[in-house]
């Protein structure tokens, strides 16, 4: 993972060194093809990977300079802001969207309930971060988040970038782990700006 | 869920599977050190049963699937899976080996038994026939060091391309399972995730599946946790033996080579 904007981290584990191996991520290709029968319910589509991904996964998260640059300048451009351009929403509905984990599960055997999808999908942000202190059952895939706000503050640079780090995590972090929650449409706009003040917001228990 | 143990109290504070912390799970297991109060163990039972009845269009037994180690040699076969057939000119491991010979020998139909491949736990389900034979087959390789044969072109390659395919990002969440399984001590909400490339870890992954899912009523074999892992990543329903399942599995036992299976498992 490259990191531009904050600090480097060091890689943590044992990964392998790699090289694009062009051989390799054809029989990756074809393997997929053969592993996910048509039918009802399946959504094939989401089996296709767009250029960035394509990089992580041949370079196991670990892209030349070159690459991450290329990442970082591409993913500039998928962002998007909400209508009217407030980056800033209401913490309440954002401390909901972080914690649900419902949505986007398909194929036959086990999908989610229709009438449930109507209530959009969540951010299930709990699944790798820490954030209200209250909450034990957080995941550590991602930093704790806990306290985010009272740590940085609230100033206009630290909103915008807290919005468009949660709507596309690889404008500043070519190959990270975290979803591309906007870009890939797991939440809209105004959630994320919902979520954004659920960190950010000096009431929010995140920052109690 | 059920609790297929009158009597132990523990089975009691697992009725709230969704916040079943790693703690309890530890205790229920040690609770447990008597394999034949795994609830897992009637299941190869019926597997075992299951295997041995005539059935299919050509109401046959199964006693004559091979392994890989000759026709009805069962004994350390598991352990030495995944690996190539000839006569399916596929690395297969024993869940699609057994769709085969349930095909080849019985007469099944595959689309017709891919049409119910797992126990719905939603619905407390009793395992499937094939849920139960492949945990039986399994069974036969308690204790037995996994050293699966990595000499064919073919089982070379497979674990290569699965350590490729579990670095694959794809599906509305960019996931790969390197996301969720390749640092040490990472958590998702409560669960503890096994880190591929810690061999500790890898081991006593690989060494106890099939496995009883508490948290499911049932056991669960490596092809489920496959579809499983592959679901939460929000991607369609991966086929039940295919190559890229398979793959995956391969590279997981390569990763693990040399642990002693230690069957059945027991999981949240
Ligand atoms: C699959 C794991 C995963 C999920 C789900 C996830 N994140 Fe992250 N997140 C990460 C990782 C890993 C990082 C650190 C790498 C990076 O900065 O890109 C991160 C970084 C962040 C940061 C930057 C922290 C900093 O120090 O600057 C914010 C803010 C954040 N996540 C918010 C969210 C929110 C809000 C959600 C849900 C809507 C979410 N994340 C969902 C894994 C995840
Ligand atoms: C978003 C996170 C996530 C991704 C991505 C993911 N998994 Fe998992 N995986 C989990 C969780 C959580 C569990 C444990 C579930 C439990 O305890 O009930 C798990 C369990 C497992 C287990 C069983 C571990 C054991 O000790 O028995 C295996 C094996 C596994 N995953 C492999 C994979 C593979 C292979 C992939 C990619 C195809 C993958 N996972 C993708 C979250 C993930």
């Amino acid at each position: 993972m490259k990191r531009t904007l904050i600090l480097a981290v060091p890689f943590l584990f044992a990964a392998p060194a790699v090289q694009a191996d062009a051989a390799l991520a054809a029989l990756v290709d074809k393997a997929i093809a053969a592993s996910f029968p048509a039918g009802e319910g399946q959504d094939l589509s989401r089996l296709v990977q767009d250029d960035t991904l394509k990089t992580c996964s041949q370079m196991r998260n670990n892209p030349t300079e070159k690459q991450a640059a290329a990442i970082l300048e591409r993913e500039a451009k998928n962002m998007k802001h909400p209508e009217g351009g407030k980056l800033l929403g209401d913490w309440k509905k954002g401390e909901k969207l972080f914690a649900a984990g419902f949505g986007m599960r398909i194929g036959a055997i086990e999908p989610d309930k229709a009438d449930k999808q109507k209530g959009g999908n969540g951010g299930n942000c709990y699944a790798c971060h820490a954030a209200d202190p209250k909450e034990v059952a957080a995941g550590t895939v991602g930093p704790s988040l806990t306290g985010y706000g009272k740590l940085r503050g609230g100033g206009d640079d630290i909103v915008k970038y807290t919005y468009e780090k949660i709507y596309n995590a690889q404008a500043f972090t070519a190959c990270s782990n975290m979803p591309r929650i906007g870009h890939n449409g797991i939440l809209k706009p105004e959630q994320i700006a919902d979520v954004t003040a659920y960190l950010i917001s000096p009431e929010s228990p995140v920052n109690k | 869920m059920r609790c297929m143990i009158p009597g132990l109290a523990i089975c009691l504070s697992l009725a709230a599977p969704a916040a079943l912390a790693e703690a309890s799970v530890a205790e229920y297991r040690a609770a447990l050190a008597d394999k034949d109060a795994n609830p897992g163990s009637l299941i190869i039972e019926k597997g075992e049963m299951l295997f041995k009845t005539k059935r299919g269009a050509k109401a046959e037994t199964l006693e004559k699937c091979d392994f890989g180690l000759g026709a009805g040699k069962l004994k350390g076969a598991a352990a030495q899976m995944p690996r190539y057939f000839k006569d399916t000119d596929r690395v297969q491991d024993v869940e699609s080996r057994l769709v085969s010979c349930m095909v080849r020998l019985q007469g099944f139909d595959e689309a017709e038994i891919k049409k119910k491949l797992y126990a719905d736990q939603r619905f407390n389900e009793d395992n499937t026939p094939l849920e139960a034979m492949a945990a039986y087959v399994y069974a036969q390789s308690d204790g037995m060091a996994l050293n699966p044969p990595k000499k064919h072109p073919k089982e070379k390659e497979a674990v290569k391309l699965g350590e490729a395919l579990f670095w694959h990002r794809y599906g509305p969440m960019d996931f790969s399972c390197a996301t969720c399984h390749a640092e040490d001590g990472k958590r998702v909400r409560l669960q503890a995730l096994v880190n591929h490339y810690n061999k500790k870890d890898i081991q006593a992954t690989v060494s106890t599946w099939p496995t009883y899912r508490v948290s499911h009523g049932a056991m669960r074999n490596m092809q489920h946790r496959m579809w499983d892992c592959h679901w939460q990543m929000r991607l369609p329903d991966i086929d039940y033996g295919s190559p890229a399942a398979v793959a995956i599995i391969a590279f997981q036992a390569d990763q693990a080579r040399g642990v002693k299976f230690d069957l059945p498992g027991m999981k949240r």
